[in-house]
């Protein structure tokens, strides 16, 4: 465990938002420990001057990759929708996106 | 019996393609309950499959370069209508409604599929203890984990369950638990092989990749599974690797660096058994050296914010929609969180959190950005390496086998164990786990030999070389 934890638990609760994970008091507490001493370690990396330097998202020098535009089967619809948690109508249901109107 | 005298007897019709499958079979179920290697066996499919084999054999066709062979997969290859779970509650019970590339070519080849085999959750860990399903044990003291994230396909092979298996290698899952397991373990370049139906974990780095308890049948496998493919767009243009023939052709004048930089952290056995790997070479006719990559060590680092990053995004899609697990909740925002919180275990949650920090507003530029451009860097050394040496070579694995649970508590303690084998996933390097000896505690020490990208011929040639200048 670091003296300065250079991530709160307060940015832990932000971050499991932008996850959507819900997660206990107890996970909050112990990965705001163990993100804390990873991001420790990171600090080699976060402080390097690597001005100059362009980054690699990627290890091949690719280019756009298209295919040739013709009709190809794909997968079928009725066995996709069957490895759904729910289905109606040919499509995927979900709980509701809204709320009430006001 | 190796995979390539199997093929050959069975496609000779010395032996039955069954004869060979029911055997593999025996050993598993004589010892699967204390390795938990598979996380399923398929009994009945692989008994067929052999005896299409052998039909074909009878009527005279060729099955194939693979023919009879049992093969296990990694739980994270997609096998049309066969549970893949990827070592998670979230798709427990899933059968994709299609076959990974590398499967599809395997049962070209008359390779007979007999199981998925056990992993770290979505391959997110270097011990197979990070399973929903359970740990997967060493097969040469089961105290001890067997490494990972392809922990099952390594104790698939070393217990003798079968000759091959595959494994998926993004930060070293395939070569760190070859070494802790006393088999081959090959990581290929990025893109020689499809990763179509290989369920991503961070695909910058992401690279499917053969397990086998002889290099002559990692060989065999990699030509079967590698070359283009249209349906994944990363996949090199051309041909699979040609390796299997230049196994015998030894390293007499082959240039090889000892990474200077990598062998401060290792044990004092492993680092023995490193010193013997290099004389062994240089006893064969290599120019052995010490070589330098002066920012392999901020690999871990680089890679740790890298393929969280990655892996956040791709993980997005598990949100109980789709396929997989759904927990209801009174609106979808709420069943996203409920279902990610009930479905993904510590070590997933961890790394989601993790990447999407790093991801995030006033946090990319130091973490993310920076990571990509030490991924640069890297590059440029091992460039410059390259200019000297034909080859590098160090260590898998800083340790042997550890215990079960020794560090389970500590994610960082266990993120060390990458340090040898992440370098190679950022530059898209070729890499590949030779057994040589073994520790003060008898466990299997694996020496790793490095090459630039598409260098899979000279790569295989001195792992050929190292196989035979091995301790028995």
């Amino acid at each position: 465990m670091v003296d300065k934890p250079s991530l709160s638990r307060d940015d832990v609760v932000h971050v499991a938002v932008l996850a959507r994970l819900v997660l206990t008091d107890a996970e909050i507490d112990e990965f705001t420990g163990q993100l804390a001493a990873v991001l420790e370690h990171a600090a080699d990396v976060a402080a390097l001057d690597t001005s100059g330097v362009p980054p690699t998202a990627h290890p091949l020098p690719l280019v756009n990759v298209l295919r040739d535009d013709v009709v190809r089967p794909s997968l079928d619809r009725d066995e996709v929708l069957a490895a759904a948690p729910a289905a109606e109508s040919g499509r995927f249901k979900v709980p509701r996106i809204l709320g009430d109107a006001p | 019996m190796t995979a390539v005298e199997i093929a050959a007897d069975v496609r000779a019709g010395r032996r039955s393609a069954r004869e060979v499958v029911e055997a593999h079979l025996e050993t598993i179920a004589a010892r699967e309950q204390e390795v938990h290697a598979f996380n399923l066996v398929l009994h009945a499919d692989a008994l067929g499959a052999a005896d299409v084999i052998d039909r074909r054999v009878a009527a005279g066709d060729d099955p194939g370069p693979l023919a009879g062979v049992p093969i296990a997969l990694k739980d994270n290859l997609a096998t049309r209508g066969i549970p893949t779970t990827c070592g998670s509650r979230i798709l427990d019970g899933w059968r994709p409604p299609y076959d990974a590339t590398v499967v599809t070519r395997l049962r070209e080849a008359g390779a007979v599929i007999v199981g998925k085999t056990n992993m770290d959750e979505f391959a997110m860990g270097s011990s197979t203890e990070n399973s929903a399903f359970g740990p997967t044990r060493n097969p040469h003291d089961p105290s001890r984990v067997p490494g990972g994230s392809s922990g099952g396909s390594a104790a698939a092979v070393a217990a003798g369950f079968v000759p091959l298996a595959l494994g998926s290698d993004t930060g070293g899952s395939i070569r760190q638990p070859a070494a802790l397991c006393g088999v081959v373990g090959m990581k290929p370049t990025y893109g020689v092989v499809s990763r179509y139906g290989l369920v991503a974990f961070a695909s910058s780095l992401d690279q499917i990749g053969p397990l086998a308890a002889t290099v002559a049948d990692a060989a065999a496998l990699l030509e079967v599974i590698g070359g283009h493919d249209p349906l994944d767009s990363t996949s090199i243009a051309g041909p699979a690797p040609r390796v299997r023939g230049v196994l015998d052709d030894g390293v007499e004048g082959l240039r090889v660096g000892v990474v200077r930089e990598l062998t401060g952290g290792l044990d004092p056995d492993v680092a023995a058994r490193l010193n013997e790997a290099a004389a062994a070479l240089a006893g064969a006719g290599a120019k052995v050296d010490d070589a330098s990559v002066p920012s392999v060590g901020l690999g871990l680092s680089a890679y740790y914010l890298i393929a969280t990053a990655e892996a956040s995004s791709n993980l997005a899609r598990y949100d109980g929609v789709r396929y997989g697990l759904r927990v209801d909740a009174e609106d979808v925002t709420a069943m996203y969180g409920a279902t990610r919180a009930a479905g993904f275990g510590a070590e997933v949650k961890r790394r989601i959190m993790l990447g999407t920090y790093a991801l995030s507003a006033g946090y990319y530029d130091a973490y993310y950005g920076q990571a990509q451009r030490v991924r640069t860097l890297l590059i440029r050394d091992f460039e410059a390496a390259y200019a000297q040496f034909d080859l590098l070579l160090s260590a898998t694995s800083p340790t042997t086998a550890f215990p079960l649970g020794a560090k389970s508590d500590d994610p960082l303690a266990m993120y060390l164990s990458d340090v040898c084998t992440i370098p190679s996933n950022l530059a898209g390097h070729p890499a590949a786990s030779v057994p040589f000896g073994t520790g003060d505690d008898g466990m299997p020490v694996g020496i790793q030999l490095y090459a630039p990208a598409l260098g899979e011929p000279v790569l295989f040639r001195a792992a050929a070389a190292l196989e035979r200048s091995a301790p028995r």
